[in-house]
């Protein structure tokens, strides 16, 4: 008999068998908090929350949620039994009790087990809907709706079907292991059942971004270098106040040292993509394919030369490829920090082909200062959407992160 | 979910502070018990009447399935498919009301309610899918008069059983989370009658047997856990207000009326339902 049964015989009074599980597993985490020391925890507790300036990991679990009450008590009690099951999910511990009853189902479901958390983060934001949803201030928190979270404008090009978008809360669950991954986002929505429902949810199998100077930049579905001129955790805290933090002077205290997450699922066309000769791709995109580097240099972190001619005097790097119109350059110095991931949901049914892509998660200051002006003049005119198609959008505030205190939880500087 | 799951985890930071005294003293090996598991808990007279008014229950159910089912044998040998088809999903209610109790009985389940492709010969299939079958798709009972008599046998023979059963609080307990699950697999899919397509009356069916064993168990889970009580009372509520949209008349719409935004609604209340009450059985005991 082991320690935590004789624990759980005294303080529930339980007579039947219980199932220690958790102990060993347990003591493990307890040791390594704090520290990635090769184990893969990453601190959950902190000035921001956890999964933005972490480097990117591999796998991604992202999920929108609606709450089906009406109650703002509620809310507050999900973000908090969410925070303590995040909290113990990306420290390799059990999802509430390691002491298993033969007559009722785990608190925790299982999958988890003799993983270690593979650098799991868990990183919670808020949708517009929270506030106000068609009209009507829902839980008495529409004053407090952060100038920022303005639903996103109708953008060109967009194809969005409202099915797979936005939502009153999300969850992005990111590690290096797809199974830890997904343990967190199935136990989240566990520990909601009547107060909250999936309303859509997307996996992302390779990460396309790096958002530290030690990753390599991978590659996306178009066979690209993704993301070379990411922000990234080894920039200064200026550079991360100027483009990624919410600021208390923004218009909404609560969201100091927040973020404000876009998301797109960009379905790609990459049956059409495929067909494409090889100078076509590289004018499309302004980068060469294999090196990574813009059109006209040698190395992938060469800066592009907007300017350069070739000899007939047209621009080495097309006016509508899609590295100039994204580029800071040519944006007012716009910046955003991308964290997306290369997605797959198999086949596409309706057309026979795969369904595959890139989805677009950015973390930034203010989107409508940082996200719509670029992707205005993306959908417009980038040359990429020939083969591309944004199918999914959402935009949500991301709170601050939380000391490791009793009693704090994530959005307790909204919803206390 | 949100408050009963908070309390396991005040236990689990208990349980972390005494592995770790348990982990000084060099025992950390025997954290993982292999305790066998127990289900059964003491009986008190309060557990023994609801198992004993459950057993009631069940058989009043298998009393008004072998009537139902009677008369519905009855349309069919006459050759009366409208009746028949108006009977069918009535016929069928008690059935669905006991479903995990049914299931306890051998091949009783299989010969009462399989569907096509649960049978492993065409012959073999018997039941009520297999008059189903022939009342909506064949448009005729042909050969049905056989099927029919022995779909009587059969419920008269779970009538039998059900007036005997062994029952404990944890088997009630389970089975009204079983019911829902059936809800979750084959009603709210309409797999269940795909014929018919009367799957809302096995639906409700289902979540009303389940409700019987938590009326039956609420006063112990009051006196337990009142929070959870509450929750399952709010929840089941919440199941009936979400079905009531699709009643018309006595009945309910045709499963090929529902919408996806219909049976996700639908099947996300069951699931905002079963969850709550998946922890009844382990809070029978003070």
């Amino acid at each position: 008999m082991s320690i935590t049964r004789k624990r759980f015989l005294v303080g529930a009074g339980l007579v039947g068998g219980g199932i220690a599980v958790g102990g060993v597993r347990g003591l493990l985490a307890a040791d390594e908090a704090g520290a990635d020391d090769g184990t893969g925890h990453i601190a959950f507790h902190g000035t921001h929350q956890a999964g933005i300036l972490t480097p990117q990991q591999d796998r991604l679990h992202f999920a929108a949620f609606d709450l089906t009450t009406s109650n703002v008590k509620e809310v507050r009690d999900l973000m908090r039994a969410w925070t303590e099951a995040a909290a113990a999910m990306t420290a390799g511990a059990l999802v509430g009790s390691d002491t298993w009853q033969p007559t009722a189902p785990p608190d925790d479901t299982g999958e988890a087990l003799g993983l270690l958390p593979n650098r799991l983060t868990i990183t919670f934001g808020f949708g517009p809907s929270l506030f106000r949803a068609d009209g009507e201030d829902r839980f008495g928190l529409a004053r407090r709706m952060p100038p920022a979270l303005k639903p996103l404008p109708d953008l060109p090009g967009d194809e969005i079907d409202r099915a797979i978008s936005h939502g009153d809360l999300c969850v992005q669950a990111c590690s290096d292991d797809p199974q830890a991954a997904f343990h967190a986002v199935r136990n989240l929505a566990r520990i909601a059942r009547g107060v909250a429902v999936l309303r859509w949810s997307q996996l992302g199998f390779g990460r396309t971004s790096s958002t530290s100077q030690n990753q390599q930049t991978p590659r996306n579905l178009m066979g690209f270098k993704d993301g070379t001129n990411n922000i990234t955790a080894e920039e200064s805290d200026a550079v991360h106040r100027k483009h990624v933090w919410a600021d208390s002077g923004d218009g909404a205290d609560w969201m100091h040292d927040g973020s404000y997450m876009v998301t797109r699922r960009i379905r790609m066309l990459i049956e059409v993509w495929d067909r494409a000769s090889l100078a076509d791709q590289e004018q499309t995109i302004g980068r060469l394919k294999a090196s990574g580097a813009p059109i006209g240099g040698s190395g992938e972190h060469d800066d592009p030369d907007f300017k350069a001619k070739d000899d007939k005097g047209m621009p080495l790097i097309p006016d509508a490829a899609h590295v100039r119109i994204a580029s800071p350059d040519n944006n007012r110095g716009i910046r955003m920090l991308r964290r997306g991931y290369s997605f797959t949901d198999g086949f596409d049914d309706q057309l026979g082909q795969l369904d595959a892509g890139l989805f677009f998660i950015a973390y930034q200051r203010n989107p409508h200062k940082q996200f719509v002006p670029v992707q205005r003049r993306l959908g417009a005119n980038d040359q990429l959407n020939e083969y591309i198609v944004h199918r999914s959008s959402g935009l949500f505030a991301v709170p601050p992160g939380i000391p490791d205190r009793p009693g704090r939880f994530i959005g307790d500087s909204l919803l206390n | 979910m949100i408050v009963t799951r908070l309390v396991p985890l005040a236990a689990t930071l208990t349980a972390l502070l005494l592995a770790l005294v348990a982990a000084g003293c060099g025992d950390e090996k025997s954290e993982t018990s292999s305790a066998p598991p127990v289900t059964n808990i003491a009986m008190t007279p309060e557990l023994t009447a609801a198992v004993d008014d459950y057993r009631e229950y069940v058989a009043d159910q298998a009393d008004d399935l072998v009537q139902r089912t009677t008369e519905f044998a009855e349309a069919v040998k006459n050759d009366d498919i409208d009746e028949a088809k108006r009977l069918f999903a009535y016929a069928r209610a008690p059935f669905e009301t006991i479903e995990p109790v049914a299931g306890s009985f051998g091949d009783l389940d299989p010969r009462i309610d399989s569907r096509e492709n649960d049978a492993v010969e065409e012959q073999d299939w018997t039941g009520f899918h297999r008059i189903e079958k022939a009342l909506w798709v064949d448009g005729s009972t042909d050969g049905m008069d056989e099927v029919a008599d022995t779909l009587v046998d059969d419920v008269k023979e779970l009538q039998t059983q059900a007036k005997t059963v062994e029952l404990t609080p944890v088997d009630m307990a389970a089975g009204a989370t079983d019911l829902l699950g059936e809800v979750s697999k084959g009603k709210i899919t309409g797999e269940e009658d795909r014929y018919s397509h009367t799957d809302l009356y096995d639906f409700q069916a289902n979540v009303d047997g389940s409700k019987q064993v938590f009326v039956l168990l609420k006063p112990i889970l009051e006196q337990n856990n009142p929070q959870l009580a509450d929750e399952i009372s709010q929840e089941f509520d919440d199941v009936y207000a979400a079905l009531g949209d699709y009643k018309r008349g006595d009945g309910y719409v045709s499963y090929t009326e529902l919408t996806d935004a219909d049976t996700k609604k639908l099947s996300q209340s069951i699931d905002a339902l079963a969850e709550p009450l998946s922890q009844l059985a382990a809070n029978l005991q003070s």
